[in-house]
């Protein structure tokens, strides 16, 4: 895991002291709000509807047992005892007293975490498929250059006033798990003709109120060209990027107003400037960075399936688990293993102290000391040797971590919407309590199979709802709080965006909706069809028919 | 009927302004303004104490009788005065 410099630690911990003095001037008086609100921006501090939140990088997603236990820490001693875990690989709390952030930053620092760039118009944290260096269909561990893209980023001042917040994501596997086609920048490693590897460059992805799939703006580029290659994506933003209206300023924007082929050109020419500067990045850079995500020293083992197979056939809910929740690692003999925090009634992404407490405990015994924050809101042990999966799989249940759902209808990403966020139409948390409530029968769930639900409280789409396969949108209607559904999205490496199903729906109809959906999908799929595959197939209509008009389609079936 | 209401700057917590001009963690305790003049005067009063660095963000809003107690008429304005709907640690986690 990758372990601080004595740069970092130098640099965080006056940024800490930094703030302490800020806080205090805003106290005092001597700084009015205005001049006090983009200092707290910069430190991840924002005002919601019930206190201050502060949001806390954890980069690339890898955590510590020891981090992890920080959190706890914080929860219990400055917050009220739970912390909200989002889809950009950070953890959010919501009851924070301002004059109590200098010593939250600096207990924080301690162990290597900050807020540091978590909100205002920079580069944010840098997030990353959340099976770096453990997945099976790796090219390379994408977290070393995540890595090096963080320490040019930080607090550089070029990049500290954009036009707008930037995000950049990467992935290392084929199969993205990290929505790279979603972010600002995204990057997906693979090899050219020459068998060398690199990354696809795709730009102008985001979400929000205009949705748009990125474009790919460099077929491949070699790593050593990774920093200029960005600081040129960033230099033409920085100079086209609309910072007259905050609608209209996300560098999405400009990308598909002037078209990717001369926002290229425009990047190629700032780069040919800059390709062979400082910017190019030596070798033994990389292997120094790559020195610090070492992995852990394995044990020489090898797969056990016939062992686990024993096991599953004699308990029903172990198998479902391992089909559900178990994914392949690269290392024989081991597993990676998602906990799920969507058990039924749930609040997506939201974990006690006690449960972080007992987390850490469990991820010291059984995953080598790591923990991985997903963007699905769920997090997920990475080094699990496969004999201890079915006893680990015993202590998961005791915690409620265990409910077999991963990337099914019940496993929800979902924002905080307006039980807490200041910027929200409608509630959606409660809806998704709702869902996970009606989906909880686990035979019905492994049947569905791979299905995606994603809950925004506003069009800022906070929760991913345009790229779920269901995507839920909060509006509201006349001071009323209704729900918008869209179809077909999804945000792995053939990214869609959803359609608009049709009008939207009150509170208490959304669960029976996605219930007639799921079983019109059941009812027309072929063959080893994903929900996604079908609908690509059959289109909206039958979906929109028997939502909106189940008689009809009674009739027609 | 309205009521002003806003964040405290040191901890942020919700507040409502109150008859003697302080500021009162409950919406049962604040002031209760019937007149467009009475509402005025008070928002000057907040603006006041967002100079005195008291709060930040003050503003008024709707309030209805609801059985003898007061009620927000805005979803958002409820879920300010009496937390989020789905309870203070949610519903689900296991706390109080
Ligand atoms: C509660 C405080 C939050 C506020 C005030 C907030 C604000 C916003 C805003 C204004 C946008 C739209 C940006 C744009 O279109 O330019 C946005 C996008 C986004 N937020 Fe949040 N957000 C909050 C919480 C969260 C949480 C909890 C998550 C994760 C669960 C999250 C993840 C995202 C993502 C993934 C996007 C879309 C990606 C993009 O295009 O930027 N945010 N947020
Ligand atoms: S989507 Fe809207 S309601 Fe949800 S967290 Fe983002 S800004 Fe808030």
């Amino acid at each position: 895991m990758y372990r601080y410099d004595e740069f970092d630690h130098k640099l965080v911990a006056e940024r800490a002291r930094q703030f302490r003095r800020q806080v205090k001037r805003r106290l005092s008086g001597e700084l009015t709000e205005d001049q006090f609100k983009p200092l707290r921006l910069m430190n991840g501090l924002y005002m919601q509807l019930h206190a201050y939140m502060l949001r806390v990088n954890v980069p690339y997603g890898s955590l510590s047992s020891r981090q992890l236990r920080k959190f706890a820490h914080i929860a219990r001693t400055y917050d009220r005892d739970f912390g909200h875990f989002t889809t950009r690989q950070n953890i959010q709390f919501n009851w924070i007293k301002l004059e109590e952030v200098p010593d939250i930053l600096e207990e924080l620092a301690e162990v290597e975490v900050t807020a540091i760039q978590s909100s205002g118009n920079c580069v944010r944290n840098i997030t990353s498929d959340h099976y770096a260096g453990r997945a099976r269909d790796e090219l390379a561990d994408p977290r070393v250059y995540c890595e090096l893209l963080r320490q040019y980023t930080i607090l550089n001042p070029e990049f500290s006033y954009l036009p707008r917040k930037f995000k950049i994501a990467l992935t290392g596997s084929p199969r993205d798990r990290a929505a790279v086609a979603l972010h600002d920048i995204g990057l997906r490693m693979h090899r050219n003709e020459a068998g060398e590897i690199g990354f696809e460059v795709l730009v102008g992805g985001g979400q929000g109120r205009t949705p748009f799939i990125a474009h790919t703006i460099r077929e491949w580029l070699a790593p050593e060209h990774l920093l200029s290659y960005v600081e040129s994506i960033l230099r033409v933003y920085n100079m086209y990027g609309r910072r007259d209206n905050m609608h209209k300023a996300r560098i999405k924007i400009i990308v598909n107003q002037m078209g990717i082929d001369r926002y290229r050109e425009l990047v190629e020419a700032d780069w040919e400037q800059i390709r062979d500067s400082v910017l190019k990045v030596p070798q033994a850079e990389v292997d120094r960075i790559n020195a610090y995500f070492a992995p852990p020293e394995y044990e020489c083992l090898a797969d056990i399936p016939d062992e686990l197979n024993d096991v599953r056939a004699r308990i029903p809910e172990f198998d479902q688990w391992m089909a559900a929740n178990v994914a392949e690692h690269r290392i024989p003999g081991y597993s990676i293993v998602n906990l799920s925090l969507k058990a039924p009634g749930m609040p997506p992404g939201d974990m006690t102290a006690d449960t972080m407490d007992a987390v850490a405990d469990l991820a010291d015994r059984y995953s080598l000391d790591e923990i991985r924050v997903n963007h699905r809101q769920n997090l997920s042990f990475v080094d699990v040797r496969q004999r201890d999966l079915f006893t680990l799989w015993k202590e998961l249940k005791l915690h409620d971590l265990a409910t077999p759902n991963i990337q099914s209808v019940s496993d929800i990403i979902c924002c905080p919407g307006l039980d807490y966020c200041n910027l929200a139409n409608s509630r959606s948390i409660p809806v998704a309590q709702d869902l996970s409530r009606h989906f909880v029968d686990v035979d019905h769930l492994a049947l569905v199979g791979d299905f995606t639900i994603n809950i925004s409280g506003c069009m800022n789409a906070c929760g991913h709802h345009h790229v779920g396969n269901v995507g839920i949108l909060g509006v509201n209607k006349r001071g009323k709080e209704f729900f918008q559904l869209t179809l077909g999205g999804s945000s792995d490496e053939n990214a869609a965006l959803g359609d608009r199903l049709g009008r939207a729906l009150p509170q208490d109809e959304v669960p029976a909706a996605v219930e007639t959906i799921v079983d019109t999908y059941l009812a027309m799929r072929l063959d080893g069809e994903r929900f996604l595959d079908t609908y690509r197939r059959v289109g909206i209509e039958p979906f929109k028919q028997a939502v909106y008009s189940p008689v009809q389609t009674r009739a027609v079936a | 009927m309205q009521m002003i209401i806003a964040n405290r700057l040191i901890d942020g917590r919700v507040v409502f302004l109150d008859d003697s001009g302080g500021w009162v963690n409950e919406i049962a305790d604040g002031s209760l303004l019937v007149s467009q003049q009475d509402a005025a005067e008070q928002l000057n009063a907040a603006q006041r104490a967002v100079e005195e660095n008291e709060v930040v963000d003050p503003y008024l809003i709707d309030v209805a009788a609801d059985g003898g107690r007061r009620r927000p008429v805005l979803v958002r304005e409820r879920i300010r005065a009496f937390g989020p709907s789905v309870g203070l640690v949610p519903q689900g986690l296991g706390g109080n």
